[in-house]
């Protein structure tokens, strides 16, 4: 399990194309707010913690189809399949070694993003624990939808259609975590279910992945 | 008709509306069981020579 | 005698071609009847004023958007576990009837709350949640459409089905969180103080009804045509 989540790793690395293009896309999601609602800059204090955790579940979402869709097309999943290790437990390195690529780069850049919004400066502890708690569980809520998907011809937008209704939770726990800090009220309620929320998805989605995997494989 | 004040428009319209949807929702429901039907006779037909 | 027995397309067909002219003539008894009890015999409210006859179509939808889904639910936990064709297709068939009923609570719910509220749409914490029922509905049903092969398309959307439950339920506890609301509570809980009033009472009970048998007869004949589809698909294959 270990070595397959190094070689995930090491795959979406020197393709460079998970790392880069996700934080590509959170930066002109970000850039793109304030030519959509202009440059006031206490607006722009106001929506940043909904806008920040908005961006980072879009690109998030955008490299979801890359977790199965590759070792799909090249056989490497019937392998998988055969192996001792479960298919659950597959689905496990796979998102542990998406939520490295993407779930954590852009929680780092989600400061310097932040700044650029204006984001209150008691704000940004928040958004890195709740970012940090919050994105493994979009890592692994976006598996189950890219091991629906894996079968499904050009199935990019029909990820999103089933992944995005599942993302509601953990977006406005995330997001009240945050906007809570901003305006100086306790941010641990809403935290604590993000943290609940995250347990709940590292525990349940696997095996639902691993069922859709095998009804896709046979 | 009863005398519905100054909401009948609201009223009359929700109503409007529902039946468009239920009435629409069944039509749709019988034409589709009708191509069905017709569809499985003729796949019956061809299967019967 | 079992109820798996049912789960047979041929007993199904059966039972369901005897059981639909009864039920149809019984759906049609009380939604007509409960509608137009409800719309011409019950009077004004005191604060709503005859915008409380919506009620008698808002509610029963809303009701029955719901237990589609958790009809959904049940059928696709049949079929994953006992693998029983009827009840995979008894879940396609509901997943239209259900994005129907959400459509028409959500828009009966819009028009009552623009005079009441002063407002089409709020985001409530019920009208948010009605809102994600209908994207999950949307979901469920494109990826129905979407895959070729039925046993593995009936697999997965019963997992979506499932963990869409789980996490519907969950959202439905967020927006709680994350909002506060303009919508009033149960119309029907056992606590008197929140009920309504008897007079919109009984007929809505006999819209609920109607509502719910219309529900049954709709899947009842979608079911069918969907097992007619499957056998005229298996049919031109053996043609071929």
């Amino acid at each position: 399990m270990l070595a397959l989540f190094l070689r995930d790793l090491k795959l979406a690395i020197r393709t460079s194309g998970g790392f880069g293009l996700a934080l590509a896309f959170f930066l002109i999601v970000v850039m793109f707010v304030p030519f959509g609602v202009g440059s006031d800059l206490t607006l722009l204090a106001r929506i940043a913690p909904g806008i920040l955790w908005i961006g980072a579940l879009l690109a998030c979402l955008l490299s979801l189809d890359r977790i199965f869709q590759l070792d799909a097309e090249d056989g490497t999943l019937n392998v998988l399949a055969t192996s001792p290790i479960p298919l659950s437990g597959v689905t496990v390195a796979k998102s542990m070694a998406h939520w490295v690529t993407t779930g954590l780069p852009l929680t780092i850049a989600a400061i310097p993003l932040g700044y650029l919004l204006n984001l209150p400066s008691v704000a940004y502890s928040w958004l890195c624990i709740s970012l940090l708690i919050g994105t493994p569980a979009l890592s692994f809520i976006g598996a189950f939808g890219a091991a629906i998907t894996v079968g499904i011809k050009r199935g990019g937008l029909l990820l999103s259609l089933l992944v995005l209704p599942l993302y509601i939770p953990t977006l406005i726990f995330g997001a009240v975590t945050v906007t809570k800090a901003v305006e100086g009220l306790d941010p641990m309620p809403s935290l604590m279910f993000l943290a609940g929320l995250t347990l709940l998805s590292v525990v349940i989605m696997p095996f639902a992945s691993a069922l859709a995997l095998k009804s896709n494989l046979s | 008709m009863p005398d519905l004040g100054k909401y009948a428009d609201t009223v009359i319209l929700a109503y409007i509306v529902s039946f468009v949807f239920l009435i629409g929702l069944t039509v749709l429901t019988w034409l589709q069981s009708r191509r069905a039907k017709r569809i499985l006779s003729a796949e019956e037909a061809r299967n019967g020579k | 005698m079992s109820l798996w027995e049912y789960a047979n397309p041929v007993k199904f067909m059966g039972l369901s071609s005897r059981l639909i002219p009864t039920l149809s003539v019984l759906t049609v008894l009380c939604l007509v009847i409960g509608i137009l009890w409800g719309f011409f015999g019950t009077p004004d409210d005191y604060k709503q004023g005859s915008t409380v006859k919506i009620i008698f179509l808002h509610v029963p939808s809303a009701l029955m958007a719901i237990n589609a889904w958790l009809m959904m639910l049940v059928a696709s936990l049949v079929w994953l576990i006992r693998r029983h064709h009827v009840s995979a297709l008894a879940a396609k068939a509901a997943a239209p009837i259900g994005i129907t009923m959400t459509l028409i609570a959500l828009g009966t719910g819009a028009i009552w709350g623009k005079p009441m509220w002063g407002t089409y749409w709020a985001w409530d914490p019920r009208l948010t949640s009605f809102m994600i029922l209908f994207v999950f509905y949307l979901g469920y049903m494109a990826l129905w459409s979407a895959i070729e092969d039925s046993d593995t398309a009936a697999d997965l959307t019963s997992i979506l089905c499932m963990i869409g439950s789980v996490f519907a339920l969950l959202s439905r506890y967020a927006v709680n969180f994350w909002n506060q609301g303009l919508h009033q509570g149960a119309s029907l809980s056992l606590d008197k103080e929140q009920h309504v009033d008897d007079t919109y009472f009984y007929p809505l009970i006999l819209c609920m009804a109607g509502f719910i048998l219309l529900f049954v007869l709709l899947v009842l004949v979608r079911t069918r045509t969907e097992i007619r589809l499957r056998r005229a698909t298996a049919l031109a294959a053996r043609n071929r």
